[in-house]
This record gives structure tokens, C-alpha cells and sequence, in this order.
């Protein structure tokens, strides 16, 4: 795998020296939940991802952003092993949570998808009912002991995903019923049944309308209080409103981490600047 | 690519608004500055009756930036160019403001009897006009390191300004009957001395433009 193809970065995005590693943000008061070290990934033979260091503070939100193609949602699936599905793939360098390494051969991966649940991009509710949709990650993982605890905790995910008004009086009913930001909602309230710790979210409000986007928004920002978050978005507006660091990829690199708001005032990095300020390519 | 074309034209556009007033303030200063020194009332006329156009043109910057944040949703350098762009024009126009006082201190003066102006007066206004032209210009040009060079020069219109009330009030204290006089060349250099400051305003938000750097109040 020594010839895997690099891709080239055109000139006017050539990165100063350093750009390539270590530009990472972890405040003192926070302690890391997730830390990544120059972490390489290949489908084939192909790289996706060339040496990503970073580190992700407990509770709070990071959004990913980048052109498309860039390697968000892989990175995002390295951070559970999601990408462990897909043949030929490849990763290198680590990945912790809490200090373990998640790629070390003793690791649980059913545990660790438990501890780290993932909203995608198109909801994708199974052709039953709410209830049991939400129910499905409690019972495959068998952490609920008796039928009342399974429903508290079905009604609960559905309140945390501020769902419940909406679906309380038809939680028996084909989950295929609810409106496209509802089914949303209910992949998140699916995710929050098993208690992760770590939620990973690529683009979750992408076909979403203004008023159902606003509710996953406050929604994320309410889930912060429990949760870490990371978000994979290409609404600009979006991760500045919901995150608190924002880590900009490019070409399977990372090129800048900063606090949101420093990214969208004044980032560091000149092609940082010409993305968000929609001057590229 | 269409539509950052098109928001380059607006920041562009906004951009030589700013200058536009900019200009007009310049215009503004040493128009009436040459009506003091020339006694001329009609030149002064002129300065005062061109203040709705200031007024217009700082209304429209306004708006613009409005409208730019609103539609556009500008970020990074975008974003503290509007910034600036919205700060800046209050300045401007006060700036004017500052000129029309002296173009209604001039008027005034003209009914009393002439006297010399002293060089220092003379000094202060040369100085202002030439720290606003050269802060417009290093606005334009983004230049952090020429606004901060401009910000240290007010201290010279201060020190100016300092020598002119010890000078004016002597006078007064010996010549009683002109202090009216020399209480109203008073104020036109503490209209001259508020510019310096704006000056100072304006170059500071160059920077910010320029750096991100939040200067005011620090240096
Ligand atoms: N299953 C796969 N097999 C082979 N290559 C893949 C696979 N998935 C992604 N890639 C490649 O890896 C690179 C990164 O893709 P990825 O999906 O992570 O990008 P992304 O930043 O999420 O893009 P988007 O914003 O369009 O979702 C791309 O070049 C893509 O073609
Ligand atoms: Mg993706």
C-alpha cells in the first residue's frame, strides 16, 4: 500500500509546512473525549484520509465542513468503526475514546457503537412502528430488563429528541407516517435510546425545510448538556449557529481546527477563509 | 462562481461608497478650512448646504451593509469588511458634521473684525485633512501597518491643540474684547482635534479589517 494515490492540491491551497498535522484545540477545562493521532484511511488502495490529528473536548459540538469529497463522513465513520463494514478498507494511526484505543484488537465494536451512535444524512426509519423504531437499539443490545423500563426509556429519547408531543398518540403506528424532519428526529431519538456518549451526525438536517432544521439545531445545541457532538455539515450557517469547534477538512487533510467563531471571523488559514467566504475552486 | 462574482461586486461597490463619503468629508474639511482662512461666507454656504448628500450617502452605506449581512451572510474577511464598512460611515459623517461647524464658526467670524489665523490653527487643519486622506487610502489599500503609523500622528494634533487653548485663552485673559472671537476659534479647533480622533476611529477599524485585531483602547 506504499503507492496509494495522493491527492494533489492545487497551488493556490498549498498549506504551510506545519498545516499537515497537530493543529488541534483542546482547552485545559475540557477534558479530551476523543482523540485522533496521524490517522491515515484507505478504500483500496486509494487514501481518504492522510494524517489527521485532533482531539474533541467532552460536551460540546464540532462540525466538520469541506468540499464535498473531502473525507467528512469517513472520518466521521473511523471515529465508530462504521468503515469496518466496508471491504478493503484500511485505517492507520489511533483513535481514543476515554483514553482506549478503538482500534485495539480487544475493542467490543457492538460496545463501542453503543457508546458512539451515528445520525445519518437520510433518516432512515425501519418499516415499523414508532415505538419499535425507537425500541430497536434496546433490544438488540438487551439493556432494557422488563417492558415498563423499555417503555421510559423509548418515552424519554423521544422527549430529548423533542419528539414526544408529536408522536405520543400514535407510537403504535408505521414510523414511514411522520414527516421528513420527524422520521429525523426519530433516527436521533433511536440513537439517544441506547445512552451514547458520543453522537456522530452527517448532515442531518440536509433535506430538511427552515422550521425542521431549526428543531434539529436546538435540538443539538440542548443535547451538548449530555452528549459530545459531531456534526458533518455543508450549511456554513448551520455549523456556525450549533457548533463550538470547527474543524475544516480538504482533500482527506485537515487543515484547520479553531472555536467556531474564530473560523468564521477570522480563520487562520487562507483556503479556510476563500471556503467559508465561498471563493473556491 | 456566479454568485461570488456577484458578491465581490457588492463588497466592491460598498467599498467606493465608503470612499465616495470618505471624499466628500475630505472635501468637506478643507472647504471650510479655506473658507476660515478666506473669510469667504459663499464657500462656507457651500460646505453647510452639501451636508444632505453626506447624510444620503451614509444612509445608503447603512442600508447596503444591512442588506449584504441579510442576503449574503458574509464571513471572515466579508465579514469585517462590512463590519468596518457599517462603523465607518458614522465617522465619516461626523467628520463632516465637524466641518460644518467650523463652515457655521466661519460664517460667524466673518462679522467681527479680521484677524490673522494663527499658523498653528493653520497646522491643525493641514494635518487632519492629510491623516484622513491617508487613513481613506490605507482603508482601501488594507494596510494595517500604515493605519497604525496614521493613529500615532493625532498625537500631534492633541499637542497642537493644547498649544492653541493655552494661546487662545492668553488672549482672552489680555484682550478681553475679542474673546468672542477667540472663543470661537476655540471651538473650531476642537472641532479640528475631534477629527484627529475619528481619524484615529477610522484607522482602527483598518486593522480590524486587516488582522482581526481589536486595537481600540490599547494603543
Ligand atoms: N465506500 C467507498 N469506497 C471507495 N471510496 C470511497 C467510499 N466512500 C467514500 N470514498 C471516497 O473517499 C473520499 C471521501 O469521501 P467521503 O464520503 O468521506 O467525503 P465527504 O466529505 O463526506 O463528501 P460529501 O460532502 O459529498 O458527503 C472520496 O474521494 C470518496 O470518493
Ligand atoms: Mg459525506
Amino acid at each position: 500500500m506504499m503507492s496509494a494515490t495522493t491527492p494533489k492540491i492545487p497551488s493556490q491551497f498549498t498549506l504551510p509546512q506545519d498545516q499537515s498535522k497537530a493543529s488541534f484545540v483542546s482547552t485545559p477545562a475540557a477534558p479530551a473525549k476523543i482523540t485522533v493521532s496521524d490517522l491515515d484511511f484507505y478504500y483500496g488502495r486509494s487514501q481518504a484520509l492522510f494524517q489527521i490529528t485532533l482531539s474533541i473536548p467532552e460536551r460540546i459540538v464540532m462540525a466538520l465542513i469541506g468540499p464535498s469529497g473531502c473525507g467528512k463522513s469517513t472520518f466521521l465513520r473511523t471515529l465508530n468503526r462504521m468503515n469496518d463494514v466496508i471491504p478493503a478498507t484500511r485505517v492507520e494511526g489511533q483513535v481514543t475514546i476515554d483514553g482506549n484505543d478503538i482500534y485495539d484488537p480487544g475493542t467490543d465494536v457492538v460496545d463501542l457503537r453503543r457508546r458512539v451512535g451515528m445520525v445519518f444524512q437520510k433518516s432512515n426509519p425501519f418499516p415499523k412502528s414508532i415505538f419499535d423504531n425507537v425500541a430497536y437499539g434496546l433490544r438488540i443490545n438487551r439493556v432494557t430488563k422488563s417492558k415498563t423500563e423499555l417503555a421510559d426509556r423509548v418515552e424519554q429519547a423521544l422527549k430529548d429528541a423533542a419528539l414526544w408531543s408529536e408522536a405520543k398518540d400514535r407510537l403504535h403506528q408505521s414510523a414511514l407516517g411522520l414527516s421528513g424532519g420527524q422520521q429525523q428526529r426519530l433516527c436521533i431519538a433511536r440513537a439517544l435510546a441506547i445512552r451514547p456518549e458520543v453522537i456522530l451526525m452527517d448532515e442531518p438536517a440536509s433535506a430538511l425545510d427552515p422550521i425542521a432544521t431549526s428543531k434539529i439545531e436546538e435540538l443539538i445545541v440542548d443535547l451538548k448538556q449530555q452528549y459530545t457532538i459531531v456534526i458533518v455539515t455543508h450549511n456554513m450557517q448551520q455549523a456556525a449557529r450549533v457548533s463550538d469547534t470547527t474543524a475544516f477538512f480538504l482533500l482527506g487533510k485537515l487543515i484547520e481546527v479553531n472555536p467556531t467563531e474564530k473560523i468564521f471571523t477570522a480563520p487562520d488559514q487562507k483556503v479556510t477563509e476563500d471556503y467559508i467566504t465561498g471563493r473556491f475552486g | 462562481m456566479d454568485y461570488h462574482r456577484h458578491l465581490d461586486d457588492e463588497l466592491n461597490e460598498l467599498r467606493d461608497r465608503v470612499l465616495l463619503l470618505g471624499g466628500e468629508a475630505e472635501r468637506a474639511l478643507e472647504r471650510a478650512m479655506h473658507a476660515l482662512a478666506a473669510r469667504d461666507d459663499s464657500i462656507a454656504r457651500e460646505v453647510l448646504s452639501h451636508d444632505d448628500e453626506i447624510d444620503r450617502l451614509e444612509v445608503e452605506i447603512d442600508r447596503q451593509c444591512i442588506d449584504l449581512i441579510a442576503l449574503r451572510q458574509p464571513a471572515a474577511r466579508d465579514l469585517r469588511f462590512v463590519i468596518s464598512a457599517v462603523k465607518m460611515a458614522p465617522l465619516l459623517e461626523r467628520i463632516a458634521d465637524h466641518a460644518c461647524n467650523i463652515a457655521r464658526a466661519t460664517i460667524d467670524l466673518n462679522t467681527e473684525p479680521e484677524i490673522k489665523l494663527s499658523a498653528s490653527l493653520q497646522r491643525m487643519a493641514d494635518h487632519a485633512s492629510s491623516m484622513l486622506r491617508a487613513a481613506l487610502d490605507a482603508f482601501t489599500a488594507r494596510d494595517a501597518m500604515a493605519a497604525r503609523e496614521i493613529i500615532k500622528r493625532d498625537k500631534e494634533i492633541n499637542d497642537l491643540y493644547n498649544q492653541l487653548f493655552h494661546d487662545l485663552i492668553a488672549m482672552m485673559v489680555s484682550e478681553p474684547s475679542t474673546a468672542t472671537r477667540d472663543a470661537r476659534l476655540l471651538f473650531v479647533a476642537k472641532h479640528m482635534e475631534r477629527i484627529g480622533d475619528y481619524v484615529t476611529d477610522i484607522c482602527e477599524l483598518t486593522v480590524y479589517m486587516a488582522e482581526a485585531a481589536i486595537i481600540k483602547h490599547i494603543h
